[in-house]
């Protein structure tokens, strides 16, 4: 029911999957734990891959963007990758959709963080 | 003409776990309703938004106050009441979540999605005391058809 989330390191990029709920309670403290624990560890380039979330309420939402902006005050940047329809459509109507760096293909996110890494 | 609504009436104890129960009863409604599922989905989000303000902002999620969700099924539309008792709010008083200045604000975007999801959205200050929130869904199809 509730939130799940996976941890891979691609390179020099933590690929967090995520699935189930981000909602109020369980799943929004789990994930602001995990991007605290990473960014302690030095893990700055962080791809959140939501392919698998069911559901995101406004707190679901807002903790994406405590994510973020976490992420980008340490210097690191954090992207979102493979959103669903619903999740997509929350974040454009919610003027999300222009913050994050979202994409679509696991690859080429991993290699735009490494372009601009090398940069 | 204007037909009884069928009525679901259930009373929560102002407890987040409440929520996901919550939800459920709206996926029910809905689907009994005939919504389609877009519309199933906004709706439940709605509820579910409104009900996390009613226990947290309204009933300060204060276990021995309680939340009162009705939803109502008319011929032509899904009129949902939710219910606590707090001091209620002016909704038209809340920023606006985006506007620039606010893009990355943790919080402030639930009344935004209620009223981007629904057809309506009421608040309503009930003179025994409590606040109760109003929001209705039209059937699209059968609203066209006369
Ligand atoms: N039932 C309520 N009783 C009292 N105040 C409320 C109620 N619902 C909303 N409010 C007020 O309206 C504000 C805006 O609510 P809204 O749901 O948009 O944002 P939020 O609850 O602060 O954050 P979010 O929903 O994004 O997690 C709240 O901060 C609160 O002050
Ligand atoms: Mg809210």
């Amino acid at each position: 029911m509730s939130m799940k989330a996976n941890t891979r390191q691609v390179d020099s990029v933590t690929v967090i999957d995520v699935s189930g709920r981000i909602t109020l309670g369980e799943g929004c403290a789990q994930l602001r734990q995990l991007i605290r624990d990473h960014l302690s560890k030095g893990n700055k380039n962080i791809l959140v891959n939501l392919g698998d979330v069911s559901y995101i309420d406004s707190s679901g939402i807002g903790e994406l963007v405590s994510a973020y902006t976490a992420v980008s005050n340490q210097g690191g940047q954090l992207k979102l990758l493979n959103l669903t329809k619903k999740v997509h459509d929350l974040l454009q109507i919610t003027k999300l959709y222009t913050v994050f760096d979202v994409r679509d293909d696991e690859a080429e996110a991993i290699g735009s963080f490494a372009k601009q890494a090398g940069a | 003409m204007a037909a009884e609504p069928s009525v679901v009436e259930v009373t929560l104890e102002s407890d987040l776990k409440n929520v996901e129960v919550a939800d459920e009863l709206s996926r029910r409604v809905t689907t009994r309703a005939g919504f389609d599922e877009e519309d199933r989905q906004r709706i439940e989000m709605a509820v579910h938004e409104s009900l996390i303000n009613a226990i947290w902002h309204g009933n300060k999620n204060d276990a021995s106050k309680r939340v009162w969700l009705k939803y109502e099924i008319f011929d032509d539309r899904l009129e949902v009441r939710v219910r606590d008792q707090g001091n209620g709010f002016d909704p038209t008083n809340i920023p606006n979540p985006l506007a620039e200045e606010n893009l990355l604000n943790i919080s402030g975007r639930g009344i935004f999605l209620i009223r981007s999801f629904m057809d309506d959205f009421r608040v309503e200050k009930l003179a025994g005391g409590g606040t109760e929130v109003t929001m209705i869904k039209r059937y699209v199809s059968k609203s066209k058809s006369t």
